[in-house]
C-alpha cells in the first residue's frame, strides 16, 4: 500500500509509474502524486468563484447576492477567470508561434546554424495560402516573405489575422458576423488583459465574445503558425516507428531527456546526439553513445519527425529522474514543474533550462539561441556526457510499448488515395456509411488529481469499441501510446466491425497520433477538409466530430477548447470545471458554465461541457455523434451491417495444407 | 487494400518494375535510345504514361524518366508487426506497375512481340492498322491478338460510350473455370452491351484460349477485344480509359488526377479476375483502383469493402464454388450481376423475347455465307423495311403477323423476298418521327446473336446463321424484337406497335411500292427542311457526359458531328425526354445570316458550354467554329497555303497535308475546344449546302480522305452539280495522290481547283 491516500493502482494507470511511484515511497520524495494528495484544491477558487485581480479582494462570493468590493457579480468573476486562463494559453502557443516565425525568418536569412528548411513543398503550398508568389524562387525567398508576413500577424492591430481564410467559407463569414475575427495575434491577448483590470468590462456574455476572439488568435493564428512552420524546418509527419514508456531509457548510454514544448533546440539535440564528435564523446565517457528521449509536447515533435521514443508524458517528467538513469532533463518551455530541480537533488541528474523566458532557482542553464544552435545542443549533450560517470544505481522498468506515430494531415490525405488520388473521401464515405461513427479528438495533458491516463485510455478504448477513429495530441496521445493503441494491431482487435475495415484498408491503427498540443491545429485542418470534400455538411459544426480533454490541467487546454468551440466543435473537458460554482449552494453561480455550453451552441455550433464521469462523457460523446449523423440524414449507427472484408478469411485458409488450400482458395482452376 | 493485399501488390509492383528496367535496358543496348516506340495509330504515344506523367514518348530513350518515376513510387512491403500505413503506398506501387507494364509493352513492339503473336487466330473485324504489317497488303487480322485499341476504334465507340448505350468495359484477366463459363460470361456481359478486354492466363490458360477453343468471335466487331494472355497486356484497357479522358475529356497529358478522378465518375469500368491471383495481378489491380476501377475476383481473396477510391466497393471476392446456382452457368451469371453492382454500371436491358442471346454487342456481329441459314436481300432476293404512323385505334399493339410463307421450307443457305412493316401509334408520335424510328429497325435487328443486319429502307440485307435457326430463331422474332425494342426505347411517342413481316410475293410488291411513296416523299420533305424555315434548332449535350464543355448546335442542314443525330431525331429525342440531352433552341433574333449567329444559339453556347464558349457561328469555320467532344466523323481542317480545307475521315490512317494524322489532329479538334480552322463534323454535313457556307461552302475543299469519296460517291457527285462544277470532286485531291502541302498545291493547280482563284479565306 503507497504511503499516500490513493493505491499506486489508483494513482496511474501506467504499470511503469506504479513501479516508479513506489520508488519514489521508498526514497522518501515527493511527487506530483503525493502533493496532489497533500494539498486539497481550494473549493471556493476552483469554482471560479474568487476574485483577486484587485487591491480591494480578494474576494471570495460564497452566499446568493454576494458581490465583490467593487460590485462583480459571480458570473463576471467567473468570465474574467476564465478568460485570463485562455488568455495565458493562448500567449503560450502564440509566443511558440512566434518565435517559430524568427527562427524560419533567421534560417532564410541564413543566419542560423544547422537549420535548414526541410519540406519545400509546405513552405510552397502554405505560401499559395496567402499569395506569396512561389513560381521562379528560390526556397530562402519564399520563406523571407512567409515569416514577415508570419511575424507581423502578431503585431497586427486592424483587419483580420490571415489563418482564418483557411478555414471553411461558412465559419469565417459566422466569425465575421459575430465580430470575432481576431485582429492580432497580441492585440487580443493585451485587450482580454485590459477588459479584465478592475472595472472593465463587466457583462460576462461581451467578455466571454472576446474569449473566443482571443481564442481563435491562439488555433487559427498562433498555434496554426507554429505548426506550420515547424513542419517546413523540420519536415512534415509521416508515419514510422517509435516507442513510448520509461523503459526507452538505456542503462549503458547517457540518457538525455528533452522535455517542454519547442521544437527548435530538441530538433538540433537530435542532430547533435548523432554526431561522430559526440558519440566518441560518450563513448570516452565509458557509454555506448547518446540515449535521447522526450517528456510532454517536445516528445510529440521529435516522436512524430524522427521516432525518438518518448520516455512519457506530463506526470513522467518527475519518474523519469526517479530511474536514477537521466544524465540529464533538457528543458525550454510550458509545463515544467519546479519540482524537479529539487528531485534532481537526490541523484545526479542535471536540470538544465534553456529557454531566454524560463529559468528555475537550482537549474543549470545553457541559453539557447538559433544562431549558434548546433554548438549549444553539443554543449549541452557534452554536460550530460560529463556527468555520466556519477550516475549510481539505475533503476529502469523494463516497460515501454511500440507505436506508429506521424499522422499529419497532409500524410492522412496521401494515405486514403496514394499520390494521385489523395483526398479525404475515403474517410468522408467511412463515415458517411457508418462504418466509421463519427471521429473524436481526445487531447490534452495529465492531472494527478485523476488516476493518470485512465480517463484518456478508458474512453479512447471504449469509443474505440463505438467504431469511433480516434486523433490525439499532446500527453494524451503518449497515453495512448503506452498501451499499444496506436499500432496497425490495435486497429484489428480493439474496434468495432466498421472501424475495423477502414483500418485494415488504410493500414491504420485506430488511434492517430497527430502531435504536440500546439498542433491541435492539424485537426482543424483535417475538419476543413473533410467538410470541403463533401458530404459531411458545410460547416465545421455539422461534422459528427466531438473533442475531448479527459485530464486536463493546463491553460492552453482552455484556450484550445475554446477556439474549437468556436470553430464549431463539442469539447468535453474531464475533471472539474474552473467555472463550475456551486450551484446547490449559491444561486446563479453556474450561468457562465451554463453559458459556455448552452449559450456558445447558439452562437458557434460548438459547446464547451466539463464531465467528470469517464461513462457520462462517452454517453455524451455518442449521442452527440448521432444527433449530428441524424442532421446530416446518414444512416443510424448500424454495428452489424459491416465487418466483412479484410485478410481473416485468407489467412485462415492458408494455414491449409497445399492441396486443401488450393482446393478452398481457387475451387477447381482451368480444364 | 489490406495488408495481405498491400503486401502483394507492393511485391508485385517492385518485380515488374524491375524486370522493365532490365528490359530497357537491354533493349538500349541492343537497338539504341533513339529507335522509335510508339503504339500503333494514336495520336497520345503511350497513353497512360502521357496521361500520368504528361511526358510525350517517342523513343526508347525517354523511357529511363519514365522508370525512375516509377521506382519513387515504389514502396518496401509492409512490417509483419507494426506496420505503418499501407494504402496511398500500394495504390502509389500499383501506379508504378502501369508505368512499368506500358514500357514492356512498348519495348515489345520495338521487338515486334505485339500485338502478341497467336497462331490461327483471326481477328473479328478491327482497324488492320493494330498490326505491324498494317501497310502491307494481305489480310492482316490474322495470326495474332489485338494489342492496344487504336484511336479510330476509340472514336467510332464513341458516341455509344457517351450516350450511354455502352455503359462501360470489363477488363478480364485470368481464366475462367471452365470454356462453358467463359463464353457464358463474355456472353453476360455482351447482353449489357459492355466491352470485353481480355487478358492475362492462370498457369499459362488464358480465357482467350478458352474462348477461341469455343469458337467465339473476338474483335472490335463483338465488343471483345483479345489484348495477350499476359497480365501486362491489360495495361491497354487502362490506356484506353486514360485516352477516353484525353480524348472526350479535354484533358491534357500529365493531368493525372483529373484524368483518373474523369474515369472514376464517368467510365464504368471494372476489373474481372478469374482464377489464382497473383503479386502482379494484385499490382495491377492496385493501378486499376487508382481509376477508380473495382476490383471482382471469382477466388477466395481478401474483400476491400469500404469505399472512397472507387464509388463502391473497393476488391470484392465471389469464390466461383459459393456463387447460388444449379450450375456454373447460373454462377457466371451471378457473378457478372455483382460485377455491374459493384461498380455501379448503369445498364439497360430490353427483355426481349427471342431464342437467341440479344444485346448491342451483338450489332457487329457477322453472319459469314458458309455460317448462315438463310439470307432476305442481298444480290439473289428483295428486302424492304417501312415504318409508318396510324391512329391508335388502327394498331394492336403487339401483334405480330407472318404474311406468306415461313423459313422453314427454304434450302440452307437460300434468300427469300421480305418485307418488315411497323405501323406505330402514340399521342405523342409525329410523321416526321417515322424515319426516326424506322432507321432504329437495324439496329434493334442486328442485336439479336447470330442475326445480321445491313442498310436500310428497300436496300436492307438481313442473314440469319444456323446457329440462330438452330436456336429456333424464325421470322416472327423480328416483329417480336421491333415490337420490345420500340416500346422500350421509345415508351414515350409510341403505345402501340404492330408487326407485319411479308413473304407472299404479291404482297411484298404492294407494301413495296407504298414504301418507296413514303421514302419519297421523306426525301423531299426532308429537302425542303432547311434552317430558314424553322424557328428552333436543337442542343445535344449527350457527350457531357464525357466532354463536359461541349455542346452540339443541330439544325435541319447541319446534323450532329458523331453522325448519330440529325435535327429530327434532336427534335423526337426531345418528345421522348422533354428534360434530355436535347433541348430545343429558340433561335430569337438573327444577328448574322451569313456566318449563322441567333441570340438564342449564342446564348445557349454560353449557357452549354459552362462559360467555355462564348459564341458559335453555325456556317463558318474561320470564326467561332462549333466544338467537338471527340467522336466526330470527320475532321475539317484549314489548308492556309491552299487558300481551303481539307476533310479527314477517321477512318483514314494516313498522313494528311496538313502534316498530321487523323489521329493527332483529333487532339486539337476534340474536347470541347474552340479552335478557329479546325472543326469536328458529320459526314453528312459535307453534302449539305450550309457547309462552311461563310467560307465559301463545298468549293473550299481542297482534299478529302479517299474513303469519303468512295463512300459517298453519289451524294457529294450531287453537290458537285449544285455548286454548278459537275468536276468538282475529281479536282479534290486524296491520300492515294497528295501527302503534303507541296504536292497538294501541284495538284490544285494542274487540276485547276476553284478554291485557288477564290477570295483569300482570312
Amino acid at each position: 500500500m503507497a504511503k499516500g491516500k490513493r493505491s499506486y493502482e489508483e494513482r496511474t494507470a501506467d504499470p511503469a509509474a506504479q513501479e516508479m511511484l513506489i520508488r519514489a515511497d521508498e526514497l522518501g520524495v515527493s511527487t506530483a502524486f503525493s502533493r496532489a494528495e497533500d494539498m486539497p484544491p481550494c473549493n471556493i477558487g476552483g469554482a471560479g468563484m474568487c476574485c483577486k485581480i484587485c487591491g480591494m479582494g480578494p474576494c471570495r462570493l460564497t452566499k446568493d447576492g454576494q458581490t465583490g468590493v467593487c460590485g462583480a457579480t459571480i458570473d463576471t468573476i467567473q468570465a474574467r477567470n476564465f478568460i485570463r486562463a485562455v488568455a495565458a494559453g493562448a500567449a503560450a502557443h502564440s509566443d511558440h508561434g512566434r518565435d517559430m516565425a524568427f527562427t524560419l525568418k533567421a534560417v532564410a536569412n541564413g543566419e542560423t546554424e544547422g537549420y535548414m528548411i526541410r519540406d519545400v513543398a509546405k513552405l510552397r503550398r502554405v505560401a499559395q495560402y496567402y499569395s506569396i508568389p512561389i513560381e521562379g524562387r528560390s526556397p530562402n525567398e519564399i520563406a523571407n516573405d512567409l515569416a514577415d508576413l508570419y511575424i507581423s500577424q502578431y503585431g497586427q492591430q486592424t483587419g483580420e489575422i490571415v489563418p482564418i481564410k483557411r478555414a471553411p467559407a461558412k465559419r469565417q463569414a459566422l466569425w465575421r458576423e459575430k465580430k470575432v475575427v481576431p485582429r492580432g495575434v497580441d492585440r487580443e491577448v493585451v485587450e482580454a488583459l485590459h477588459r479584465t483590470h478592475i472595472g472593465d468590462d463587466q457583462d460576462p456574455e461581451h467578455i466571454l465574445v472576446h474569449a473566443i476572439r482571443t481564442a481563435l488568435a491562439d488555433g487559427w493564428g498562433g498555434s496554426m503558425m507554429a505548426t506550420d512552420i515547424s513542419d517546413i524546418l523540420f519536415g512534415t509527419p509521416a508515419p514510422l516507428l517509435g516507442q513510448a514508456n520509461l523503459g526507452v531509457l538505456k542503462e549503458d548510454m547517457v540518457n538525455v531527456v528533452v522535455h517542454g514544448h519547442e521544437p527548435t533546440l530538441s530538433q538540433m539535440v537530435v542532430a547533435a546526439s548523432q554526431d561522430p564528435e559526440i558519440i566518441e564523446y560518450a563513448q570516452k565517457a565509458g557509454a555506448k553513445g547518446v540515449n535521447l528521449s522526450g517528456i510532454c509536447c517536445t516528445a510529440n515533435e521529435i516522436l512524430m519527425r524522427q521516432g525518438i521514443p518518448a520516455a512519457g508524458n506530463f506526470l513522467h517528467q518527475e519518474l523519469a529522474i526517479l530511474t536514477g538513469a537521466v544524465e540529464a532533463m533538457v528543458v525550454d518551455v510550458q509545463c515544467i514543474m519546479q519540482a524537479l530541480v529539487e528531485l534532481a537533488g537526490n541523484f545526479h541528474t542535471k536540470i538544465i533550462t534553456t529557454s531566454p523566458k524560463v529559468k528555475i532557482k537550482g537549474a543549470v542553464h545553457i541559453e539557447f539561441d538559433e544562431h549558434h544552435a548546433l554548438t549549444v545542443a553539443k554543449s549541452i549533450l557534452k554536460t550530460a556526457i560529463d556527468n555520466y560517470k556519477n550516475r549510481g544505481k539505475a533503476y529502469i522498468p523494463q516497460v515501454r510499448e511500440d507505436l506508429i506515430p506521424g499522422f499529419s494531415h497532409e500524410y492522412i490525405n496521401y494515405m486514403l488515395g496514394g499520390s494521385y488520388r489523395a483526398s479525404f473521401r475515403p474517410l468522408n464515405d467511412a463515415i458517411m456509411t457508418g462504418r466509421v461513427r463519427g471521429v473524436a479528438a481526445i487531447v490534452g495533458c495529465n492531472n494527478p488529481r485523476s488516476k493518470q491516463d485512465y480517463l484518456h485510455t478508458y474512453v479512447t478504448q471504449e469509443l474505440l469499441k463505438q467504431d469511433v477513429l480516434i486523433v490525439e495530441t499532446g500527453c494524451g496521445a503518449i497515453a495512448s501510446a503506452k498501451l499499444g493503441l496506436m499500432l496497425g494491431e490495435a486497429g484489428l482487435e480493439k474496434v468495432g466491425p466498421g472501424l475495423r475495415e477502414i483500418c485494415e484498408t488504410v493500414g491504420i491503427p485506430p488511434v492517430l497520433h497527430m502531435g504536440s498540443c500546439v498542433d491541435n491545429t492539424r485537426i482543424l485542418t483535417v475538419l476543413t477538409q473533410m467538410v470541403e470534400e463533401g458530404g459531411l455538411g458545410d460547416d465545421i459544426d455539422q461534422v459528427p466530430a466531438v473533442g475531448l480533454a479527459p485530464e486536463w490541467m493546463s491553460e492552453k487546454a482552455l484556450a484550445i477548447g475554446t477556439y474549437c468551440v468556436a470553430s464549431g466543435a463539442y469539447v468535453i473537458f474531464g475533471g472539474s470545471s474552473p467555472i463550475s460554482g456551486m450551484p446547490d449552494r449559491v444561486s446563479d453561480s453556474d450561468l457562465v458554465l451554463r453559458y459556455l455550453s448552452e449559450g456558445w451552441e447558439r452562437l458557434y455550433g460548438g459547446k464547451m461541457e466539463f464531465i467528470a464521469d469517464p461513462d457520462e462523457m462517452i454517453r455524451k460523446t455518442l449521442e452527440h455523434i448521432d444527433k449530428k449523423r441524424a442532421a446530416l440524414g446518414l444512416p443510424a449507427y448500424d454495428p452489424m451491417k459491416f465487418g466483412r472484408s479484410g485478410d481473416a478469411r485468407m489467412l485462415e485458409l492458408e494455414k491449409l495444407p497445399a492441396m486443401e488450400r488450393r482446393q478452398a482458395l481457387y475451387g477447381v482452376v482451368g480444364d | 487494400m489490406s495488408r495481405y493485399i498491400a503486401t502483394r501488390a507492393i511485391r508485385g509492383a517492385n518485380a515488374l518494375v524491375t524486370e522493365a528496367e532490365l528490359m530497357l535496358q537491354k533493349a538500349l543496348e541492343e537497338k539504341g535510345p533513339d529507335t522509335k516506340v510508339a503504339f500503333p495509330n494514336t495520336a497520345y504515344y503511350l497513353p497512360l504514361i502521357l496521361g500520368m506523367t504528361g511526358v510525350e514518348v517517342t523513343t526508347l530513350g525517354q523511357l529511363p524518366e519514365i522508370l525512375q518515376h516509377a521506382r519513387r513510387l515504389l514502396h518496401p512491403v509492409p512490417s509483419k508487426n507494426n506496420w505503418t500505413p499501407y494504402l496511398g503506398e500500394t495504390l502509389d506501387c500499383g501506379m508504378a506497375t502501369l508505368l512499368a507494364a506500358e514500357t514492356i509493352e512498348a519495348i515489345r513492339f520495338v521487338y515486334g512481340l505485339q500485338p502478341e503473336p497467336y497462331p490461327g487466330f483471326h481477328l473479328a473485324g478491327g482497324t488492320s492498322f493494330t498490326s505491324p504489317d498494317a501497310n502491307k497488303e494481305g489480310d492482316s487480322l490474322d495470326g495474332h491478338l489485338n494489342g492496344p485499341i487504336d484511336d479510330i476504334q476509340l472514336r467510332s465507340w464513341g458516341i455509344q460510350l457517351v450516350d450511354g448505350r455502352m455503359p462501360g468495359f470489363a477488363a478480364i484477366v485470368g481464366c475462367a473455370k471452365s470454356n462453358e463459363v467463359a463464353v457464358k460470361i463474355v456472353r453476360e456481359l455482351q447482353k449489357r452491351n459492355i466491352l470485353c478486354f481480355l487478358s492475362g492466363n492462370v498457369n499459362g490458360r488464358s480465357i482467350i484460349d478458352q474462348l477461341v477453343e469455343e469458337g467465339v468471335e473476338l474483335g472490335y466487331d463483338t465488343y471483345t477485344v483479345p489484348f495477350g494472355t499476359d497480365t501486362i497486356s491489360a495495361i491497354y484497357a487502362l490506356g484506353f480509359a486514360t485516352r477516353s479522358a484525353l480524348t472526350f475529356g479535354g484533358l491534357k497529358g500529365g493531368q493525372a488526377r483529373e484524368i483518373l478522378l474523369y474515369n472514376k465518375e464517368r467510365v464504368f469500368a471494372f476489373v474481372l479476375a478469374l482464377g489464382e491471383v497473383d503479386d502482379l495481378k494484385y499490382a495491377a489491380a492496385a493501378g486499376a483502383i487508382n481509376f477508380g476501377f473495382p476490383v471482382i475476383a471469382d477466388t477466395v481473396i481478401p474483400e476491400i469493402l469500404p469505399t472512397g477510391i472507387t464509388r463502391y466497393e473497393h476488391v470484392v471476392s465471389m469464390p466461383f464454388n459459393e456463387i447460388e446456382g444449379k450450375d456454373d452457368l447460373e454462377r457466371a451469371e451471378r457473378l457478372v450481376q455483382k460485377c455491374i453492382e459493384v461498380r455501379g454500371v448503369k445498364v439497360k436491358v430490353a427483355d426481349v423475347p427471342v431464342p437467341v442471346p440479344y444485346g448491342s454487342a451483338f450489332e457487329g456481329e457477322v453472319v459469314r455465307k458458309a455460317d448462315m441459314r438463310i439470307e432476305f436481300g442481298g444480290k439473289h432476293s428483295r428486302c424492304f423495311e417501312y415504318l409508318y404512323m396510324a391512329p391508335l385505334d388502327e394498331v394492336v399493339d403487339g401483334k405480330v403477323e407472318v404474311v406468306g410463307p415461313g423459313m422453314e421450307n427454304v434450302p440452307p443457305q437460300g434468300s427469300m423476298d421480305m418485307g418488315i412493316v411497323v405501323k406505330v401509334a402514340g399521342r405523342q408520335m409525329q410523321q416526321d418521327f417515322e424515319p426516326v424510328l424506322e432507321r432504329q429497325i437495324h439496329y434493334f435487328i442486328n442485336g439479336a446473336s447470330g442475326v445480321q443486319h445491313i442498310g436500310q429502307r428497300d436496300i436492307a440485307w438481313i442473314r440469319i446463321s444456323n446457329a440462330a435457326a438452330d436456336k429456333g430463331f424464325n421470322l416472327e422474332h423480328f416483329g417480336k424484337i421491333l415490337h420490345a425494342r420500340f416500346k422500350t426505347d421509345f415508351g414515350a411517342i409510341v403505345d402501340k406497335v404492330q408487326v407485319t413481316i411479308f413473304t407472299d410475293p404479291a404482297k411484298v410488291q404492294e407494301w413495296l411500292q407504298i414504301a418507296r411513296e413514303a421514302y419519297d416523299y421523306r426525301n423531299k420533305r426532308l429537302a425542303d427542311l432547311t434552317d430558314d424555315k424553322v424557328d428552333e434548332f436543337y442542343s445535344c449535350t449527350l457527350c457531357q457526359s464525357f466532354a463536359p464543355n461541349h455542346v452540339c448546335v443541330v439544325s435541319p442542314e447541319r446534323l450532329g458531328l458523331c453522325g448519330a443525330y440529325n435535327w429530327l431525331d434532336c427534335k423526337a429525342s426531345y418528345n421522348i425526354n422533354p428534360t434530355g440531352p436535347n433541348q430545343p433552341i429558340k433561335l430569337g433574333k438573327i444577328i448574322d445570316p451569313v456566318k449563322g449567329y441567333w441570340t438564342g444559339t449564342n446564348e445557349y453556347a454560353k449557357i452549354g458550354s459552362h462559360g467555355q464558349v462564348q459564341e458559335v457561328s453555325m456556317y463558318s469555320i474561320m470564326e467561332n467554329p462549333m466544338t467537338a467532344c471527340g467522336c466526330f466523323e470527320c475532321i475539317v481542317m484549314l489548308i492556309p497555303e491552299a487558300n481551303g480545307v481539307m476533310v479527314v475521315s477517321r477512318e483514314d490512317t494516313s498522313m494528311t497535308p496538313a502534316g498530321m494524322t487523323f489521329s493527332t489532329l483529333a487532339g486539337i479538334a476534340g474536347g470541347g475546344l474552340q479552335t478557329p480552322g479546325v472543326m469536328g463534323v458529320g459526314k453528312f454535313y459535307l453534302i449539305s449546302p450550309k457547309f462552311i457556307s461563310a467560307d465559301g461552302g463545298f468549293k473550299r475543299v481542297v482534299w478529302m480522305s479517299s474513303v469519303l469519296k468512295e463512300t459517298m460517291a453519289e451524294e457529294l457527285k450531287a453537290v458537285a452539280i449544285r455548286e454548278g462544277d459537275p468536276d468538282l470532286i475529281e479536282k479534290i485531291a486524296d491520300d492515294r495522290n497528295v501527302t503534303t502541302v507541296e504536292e497538294l498545291l501541284a495538284w490544285l493547280e494542274e487540276h485547276n481547283h476553284p478554291a485557288l482563284v477564290m477570295d483569300p479565306i482570312f
